[in-house]
């Protein structure tokens, strides 16, 4: 018996060494391909890093499912946000003539672009569907300028690995990694089911990624910021999703 | 171990966190462990992690207790069905006076963390149960057992709640293994397909994961129906458990040591 105990006890610290060192290079392999997620200490960061790591190793460049112009929603439904502020009815009544898009950070050349100039620009549609977290949903059409273009124009430096984006609304802010970024369908978006972009879904410009869900999407942006880091924007947890105790990624 | 003793005294002590005494040895050959130390381990764990996502997962629900089938709904779409249930979010019209509180956020964190808990160990298991004839010698019904009368009999049994037998001790009947069989390759992969199908990086990398099964709300409202289903089988093999002496399957679970073993010794 005792033979036995031995042989099992070193077996067990074996594989319980081999288990930890394959940890420990899984977690340096992770961090090293951006695998790791701002959200992913604390308690539930295993569980964060495994469905991050998982969805950018399988879906790295897949496309998000469009749809045909008969599927898409006769009611589309956009929760209600805060009050707009004094500031977006100031542009709103001057029909978003004023409203300026701010890109900055690790770019070669920082600069605003007005509503017009984004509408000047190459623009792509497509019918995808949006998912809020709640679990309901709509498809629509969307229309606008992808993001990788914006940041061709801005001439994002090689460090690049994140870019953050603000709502006019000072509490709502995101950010994505660069493969989203970069992602053919993500888009600054300024129109929907063939009109301009209503206020109500995000109206004049709203940041579409349609492979995360809705609260992904926000509504309103005024300003792009390209960074290498996470760390020095809020409580470096990635955006003000994991701040209200939601997930940063969201794409599941 | 098993692969070098496969029922003695050997695999049994390093399986088992009860290893008889020295003077038990003789007898010990005939006391194989009720439950392989692989069953035990992953079905606690299990436990653990189906009652997180149950919990997180009516959190979630009651976000937007409504449901639909296709690819969209929304509360300006008329629902398959509606949960007579309060919600946690004022859009959604209940006729309840009040809003729960919104739990999503965590609720959201704990059920895909669980989820990955619950996967990985269901793959553990399964595997565990390939290589060693756990399904096979455990789990397969015998085809006489499949018989209309082999079932009838079990079925009357049941009726009639006729205490087990003591060799059910030892082994399950046909109505358990083909229940367990149904829940680990038909409910669990099913819930598993339809909560991914709901991801929509999932269903940008594998459309048709979400287009087979009618949309993505559809996904959505078969992952409450299996969730039902998972949970009618929990109550049953709780009840179960309990009115065949729930002490004795439960420590059978927890140490491997046969429900009858107190009598035999």
């Amino acid at each position: 018996m005792s033979t036995i105990s031995r042989r099992k006890l070193i077996t067990t610290g074996l594989s319980a060494t081999a288990g930890a060192g394959g940890l420990a290079v899984a977690t340096r392999l992770a961090q090293r391909y951006g695998l790791i997620p701002p959200d992913g200490g604390g308690l539930y960061g295993p569980g964060e890093t495994l469905t991050y790591a998982a969805q950018r190793l399988l879906t790295r460049h897949s496309l998000a499912r469009e749809f045909a112009p008969s599927q898409i929603s006769k009611v589309p439904f956009a929760n209600e946000v805060g009050p707009l502020g004094g500031e977006f009815r100031r542009l709103q009544e001057g029909a978003f003539a004023g409203w300026r898009l701010a890109v900055d950070g690790l770019v070669a050349h920082p600069q605003f672009f007005s509503l017009g100039d984004l509408k000047s620009f190459p623009w792509r549609s497509q019918i995808t569907l949006l998912a809020c977290e709640e679990g309901w949903s709509y498809i629509a059409e969307w229309r606008g300028v992808p993001l990788s273009l914006i940041l061709n124009v801005v001439g994002t430096l090689s460090q690049a690995r994140y870019v953050v984006y603000r709502s006019i609304q000072p509490d709502w802010w995101e950010s994505i990694d660069m493969v989203d970024a970069l992602h053919p369908q993500t888009l600054v978006t300024h129109g929907m089911n063939g009109g301009e972009l209503p206020v109500e879904f995000g109206g004049p410009l709203r940041l579409r990624v349609p492979r995360q869900l809705g609260y992904k999407n926000v509504k309103y942006i005024t300003s792009l910021t390209v960074s290498d880091s996470l760390k020095g924007f809020g409580k470096g947890l990635g955006s003000a999703s994991p701040e209200g105790g939601y997930a940063w990624y969201a794409g599941i | 171990m098993q692969n070098v003793c496969p029922i003695g005294t050997i695999s049994q002590m390093a399986d088992s966190v009860w290893a008889p005494t020295s003077g038990a040895a003789v007898r010990a050959t005939t006391v194989r462990p009720r439950h392989s130390a692989v069953v035990r381990v992953t079905h606690w764990i299990t436990t653990l992690a189906f009652l997180a996502l149950l919990v997180s997962g009516v959190e979630i629900l009651i976000s937007h207790p409504r449901f639909y089938w296709g690819e969209t709904g929304n509360v300006l779409t008329p629902p398959l069905f509606q949960l007579p249930i309060p919600a946690s979010r004022s859009t959604v019209p209940t006729g309840y006076g009040y809003v729960l509180p919104d739990q999503n956020g965590w609720s959201r964190y704990l059920h895909f963390q669980s989820a990955w808990i619950a996967v990985l160990t269901g793959l553990l298991y399964v595997v565990f149960g390939l290589f060693k004839g756990h399904f096979r010698q455990n789990l397969l019904p015998a085809r006489t057992d499949l018989s209309r009368k082999g079932l009838s009999i079990v079925i009357a049994q049941h009726l009639r709640f006729r205490p087990a037998s003591e060799e059910e001790a030892w082994s399950y009947n046909v109505l358990q293994r083909l229940t367990y069989l149904i829940v680990i390759f038909i409910l669990f992969p099913l819930v598993i397909w339809t909560g991914m199908a709901m991801s929509p990086a999932i269903a940008s990398a594998i459309p048709a994961a979400v287009t087979v099964l009618g949309g993505q709300q559809s996904a959505r409202t078969i992952h409450f129906f299996v969730s039902v289903l998972l949970v009618l089988f929990l109550l049953t093999h709780v009840a179960m458990v309990c009115l065949t002496g729930f002490r004795k399957r439960v420590r059978a679970m927890i140490t491997g040591r046969p429900a009858t073993d107190m009598e035999r010794a």
